[in-house]
C-alpha cells in the first residue's frame, strides 16, 4: 500500500503528442495526456470526438498517425504481438456495444478470459465466476445466453467480464449506459470499491455528468481533437471556460459543436443563396 | 457445460460415422477386398495362355468367388503358365476332376478363373494340380477362327488325363 | 477506350484478394500451434461443420449414386458391359464425383455459415473483444474452422461416396436385376485404394481447407454491416467454387 501511495504520483498510462486522422477526419490533434495509478480518470466530450478511439489506442487495437503511448512502462510502439497481448491480459476492457460472445452463455462469457489464460480448477473458475456475476447482479442469470439479455442486463456482463482476471487497469467505455438508477448505483458502488480495494486504476468515459462526478477523481475533457479541459469535477462543474460551460451546462451553441461537420445548411436543403 | 459435452459427443459420433465409411470404401469396394480372405489352400493349373489374367483376380464357381490367383509364373521348361490359386478353406469339397478355365466377364471386362465341378468322389488337397484346363479366350482369335470357319477345340479332352505329367502336350 | 482501365483495376483487385487469400494463409498457419491449445473449440467446430452437414451430404449422397446407377446401367447397357456399373460409379465417385460435390455442398452449408458467423463477430466487436482479452482471434476463431474443415472434409466426402455406392447398387441390382456377385466383384477387380480411395481422400482434404479459408477470409475481413456480411457470405459460395473446381483440375492434372 505504501508503495501505492509512493507511485501513484507517476502515470500507468501516458500520451505525448498524439495525432490521429481516420478516414478525412482529424480526430487528434495533438493530445497530451496522463492516467494517474490507482486512480479514476473520466474522460469525457461530445459524441463522435474520439473517447472510443483514444480508448483503442490506449490498448494497442488501434495505432496513431503520431504520438507517444507508454502504458506501465512500456511504448505500445515497440511492442511485439505477445507483449501486447501480455499487456492486454491485465487490462479489463468493457466495451461501448458490450461485445459478447454470442455462443457462449452468460456463464462461459465471464468465464472465457479465465479458461484461455489460467489452468484453474474447474470448482475455482465456478466461484470466480458467480462471485463476479453477484457483484453485478446477475448471478442468477448465469446460464442465460447473451440473445436472451436486455442492453443493461448485457452491459453488467461485460462488466463483470472485464473485472473476472482482477486486471491492473480497468477501462470502461460507457458503462452506465442503459442502467436503470439502482443498477447504475451499484455500478458505481462496483466502480469506487474495486478500485479502493484492489488498487486498480481505472479510465471511465461516459457522459453521464453527475455520476462521473460521484466516482472520478479527475477529468479530461476532450473536444475538437484536444484536450479541452482537465481537473478535479468540482473544478470542472464550476465551469471556469467556454468550453466547460457550455459543455456541462448542455447548451447547444458555444465552442464545441453539436453538428458532425457539414455543408451549408441552407444550400444541403437545395435553397440557393438569392431565393431564400 | 452440457452443450459443451454434446458437441463432444456429436463429433465423436460424426469422426466415428466417417471412418466407417471411409474404412468400408478402402476394404470392401477395393481390391483390397480380394486380400481379406480366411484360411485358404492352393490349387496349381497350368494354362498355355492366360491371356490378361492378373494376380487376385477372382477364381469363382457358378458365378460364386471361392478364392484368388495368388501367383503366376511361367514354367521354363514348358513354356506354360503356371498359375496358383488360393481357394477359401470353406470350399474344400471339390472334386479333383473339375476342370479351370480362363474367362472374360462381359466383352471387355477382366478375366477370372471359374472352375467347373467334376464328378469325382475324391476331393482336391492342397497343393493339387488341376489337370483340366482351357486356356484363354484371345478376342482376335476367336475373329480369327471365325472369319477362317474352323478351329479345334481348347478344351483338353479327358483322355488327357492318362498322361497327367504332360496335359499340355496332347493339345498342340 | 474507357474499359481499359476498369479491365486493368478488375485484374488488379482480382490479383489482390488472391494476394490477401495467400497472407490470410499464411497467418492462419502460423497460428495453428497455437490454436492446438484451444483443441475443444476445433472439437466443437468439427461438429458445427461436419456432423451439422451429414443431413444434406447423405441425402445428396444417395441421389447422385441412383442417378448414377440409372444413367450408367442405360449407357453401359449399349456396349453390354452393365457388369462395370459398380466399378465405373465407384472411380467416378472416388476420384471427382465426392471430393468436389461435397466441395461445393459443404461451401454452401458450412462456408456461408462461417462466413456469416464471423462476419457477425466482426461487425459486433466480438473478435475485438477477443483481441483486448489478449486472445488471438486467428488461433481461437479462424484456425479452428480451418482445421475442422480439413478433417471434417473427407470424413463427409467418404459418407457420401457410401451413400452414392449404396444408392447405385440399390438401382443397378435390386432394381435393374444386375447380378449382386458381379456389381461387387468387379468393383473391387478395379477400383484401387491408393490411386482411386486415397487420392479422393487427399483431395477432398485440400478442398476443406480451401473452402473454409475463402470462408473466414471473406468474414474476417466483411465491412462490419449487415449488408458487408451478406456480400461475403455470397463472395464465399462463388470464390471456394471456382477455387475447389480451379485447384481439382490443378491437382489432377499434376499430382495424381
Ligand atoms: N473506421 C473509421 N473510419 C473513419 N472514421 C471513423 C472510423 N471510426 C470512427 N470514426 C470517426 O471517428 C470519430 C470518433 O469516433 P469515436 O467512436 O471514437 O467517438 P466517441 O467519442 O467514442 O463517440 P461516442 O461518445 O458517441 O461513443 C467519429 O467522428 C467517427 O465518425
Ligand atoms: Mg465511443
Amino acid at each position: 500500500m505504501n508503495a501505492d501511495s509512493a507511485s501513484s504520483t507517476d502515470a500507468l498510462v501516458r500520451i505525448r503528442g498524439l495525432r490521429t486522422r481516420l478516414g478525412a477526419k482529424v480526430i487528434f490533434d495533438g493530445v497530451d495526456l496522463d492516467i494517474p495509478r490507482g486512480r479514476i480518470t473520466a474522460i469525457m466530450g461530445p459524441s463522435g470526438t474520439g473517447k472510443t478511439t483514444l480508448l483503442r489506442h490506449m490498448t494497442g487495437q488501434l495505432v496513431p498517425d503520431a504520438g507517444e503511448i507508454v502504458v506501465d512502462g512500456q511504448n505500445l510502439a515497440q511492442l511485439d504481438r505477445n507483449g501486447l497481448f501480455d499487456l492486454r491480459e491485465r487490462i479489463g476492457y468493457l466495451f461501448q456495444n458490450s461485445a459478447l460472445l454470442t455462443d457462449f452463455s452468460v456463464f462461459e462469457n465471464v468465464a472465457f478470459p479465465l479458461r484461455q489464460h489460467a489452468r484453474l480448477p474447474e470448482e475455482l473458475i465456478r466461484n470466480i465466476v458467480l462471485l463476479k456475476l453477484q457483484a453485478v447482479g446477475l448471478r442468477g442469470a448465469a446460464d442465460l445466453m447473451p440473445a436472451e439479455l436486455s442492453g443493461g442486463m448485457a452491459r453488467r456482463v461485460a462488466l463483470a467480464r472485464a473485472i473476472v482476471r482482477d486486471p491492473m487497469l480497468l477501462i470502461y467505455d460507457e458503462p452506465f449506459v442503459g442502467l436503470d438508477p439502482i443498477a447504475l448505483n451499484q455500478v458505481l458502488k462496483l466502480i469506487r470499491v474495486l478500485n479502493a480495494t484492489l488498487g486498480l486504476t481505472s479510465i471511465v468515459v461516459a457522459h453521464e455528468l453527475s455520476a462521473v462526478s460521484r466516482v472520478a477523481d479527475q477529468i479530461y475533457l476532450i473536444a475538437a481533437g484536444k484536450i479541452a479541459a482537465h481537473g478535479q469535477p468540482q473544478e470542472l462543474v464550476r465551469g471556469e471556460t467556454d468550453w466547460t460551460r457550455q459543455f456541462f451546462g448542455g447548451e447547444a451553441d458555444g465552442p464545441v459543436p453539436f453538428h458532425y461537420p457539414a455543408r451549408d445548411y441552407a444550400a444541403d436543403l437545395g435553397f440557393t443563396k438569392g431565393r431564400a | 457445460m452440457t452443450q459443451r459435452r454434446s458437441h463432444q459427443i456429436g463429433t465423436g459420433l460424426f469422426i466415428v460415422l466417417g471412418f466407417t465409411a471411409l474404412g468400408y470404401l478402402a476394404t470392401q469396394t477395393t481390391s483390397l477386398a480380394n486380400y481379406r480372405q480366411g484360411p485358404t489352400y492352393a490349387l496349381k493349373a497350368r494354362f498355355t495362355n492366360v491371356g490378361q489374367l492378373k494376380l487376385r483376380a477372382p477364381v469363382k464357381i457358378a458365378g460364386v468367388r471361392i478364392g484368388s490367383v495368388s501367383d503366376i509364373q511361367l514354367e521354363p521348361d514348358r513354356l506354360e503358365a503356371l498359375v496358383t490359386l488360393a481357394i477359401d478353406k470353406r470350399y474344400d469339397q471339390l472334386p479333383d476332376d473339375s476342370a479351370a478355365a480362363v474367362f472374360t466377364s462381359g466383352l471387355l471386362g477382366d478375366q477370372y478363373v471359374a472352375l467347373k465341378p467334376g464328378g469325382s468322389p475324391d476331393m482336391f488337397k492342397h497343393g493339387d494340380e488341376i489337370i483340366l484346363t482351357q486356356s484363354s479366350m484371345q478376342l482376335e482369335e476367336l475373329i480369327g477362327k471365325y472369319l477362317v470357319g474352323s478351329g479345334d477345340s481348347q478344351t483338353r479332352k479327358p483322355a488327357a488325363e492318362e498322361s497327367p505329367a504332360t496335359p499340355e502336350s496332347a493339345n498342340h | 477506350m474507357s474499359d481499359k482501365p476498369v479491365r486493368g483495376s478488375l485484374i488488379g483487385d482480382g490479383l489482390a484478394q488472391v494476394g490477401a487469400l495467400a497472407l490470410f494463409l499464411l497467418q492462419v498457419l502460423a497460428a495453428l500451434p497455437r490454436s492446438l491449445r484451444h483443441f475443444t473449440e476445433t472439437i466443437r467446430q468439427i461438429f458445427f461443420v461436419g456432423a451439422m452437414s451429414l443431413i444434406i451430404i447423405m441425402t445428396c449422397g444417395l441421389f447422385i449414386g441412383l442417378v448414377l446407377g440409372l444413367q450408367l446401367y442405360e449407357v453401359l447397357s449399349r456396349f453390354g458391359s452393365t457388369a462395370s456399373v459398380g466399378t465405373v460409379v465407384a472411380i467416378a465417385l472416388y476420384r471427382e464425383l465426392g471430393p468436389v460435390v461435397t466441395a461445393l455442398l459443404f461451401a454452401g452449408r458450412a462456408g456461408t455459415s462461417i462466413t456469416a458467423e464471423i462476419g457477425l463477430m466482426r461487425a459486433t466487436d466480438q473478435l475485438a473483444a477477443m483481441e483486448m482479452m489478449a486472445v488471438d482471434p486467428l488461433a481461437y476463431v479462424v484456425a479452428p474452422r480451418f482445421l475442422a474443415g480439413i478433417i471434417a472434409m473427407p470424413l463427409l466426402a467418404s459418407i457420401f461416396n457410401a451413400l452414392a455406392i449404396f444408392g447405385a447398387h440399390l438401382v443397378a441390382v435390386s432394381w435393374l436385376g444386375l447380378d449382386n456377385g458381379t456389381f461387387w466383384s468387379n468393383m473391387t477387380g478395379a477400383v484401387d485404394v491408393w490411386t482411386d480411395v486415397m487420392n479422393g481422400v487427399w483431395k477432398s482434404a485440400v478442398f476443406g481447407g480451401v473452402v473454409t479459408l475463402v470462408a473466414t477470409f471473406q468474414g474476417y475481413s466483411t465491412a462490419p454491416t449487415s449488408e458487408g456480411v451478406a456480400y461475403a457470405t455470397t463472395r464465399t459460395v462463388v470464390y471456394s467454387s471456382i477455387l475447389t473446381l480451379a485447384i481439382d483440375f490443378l491437382m489432377t492434372a499434376f499430382l495424381m
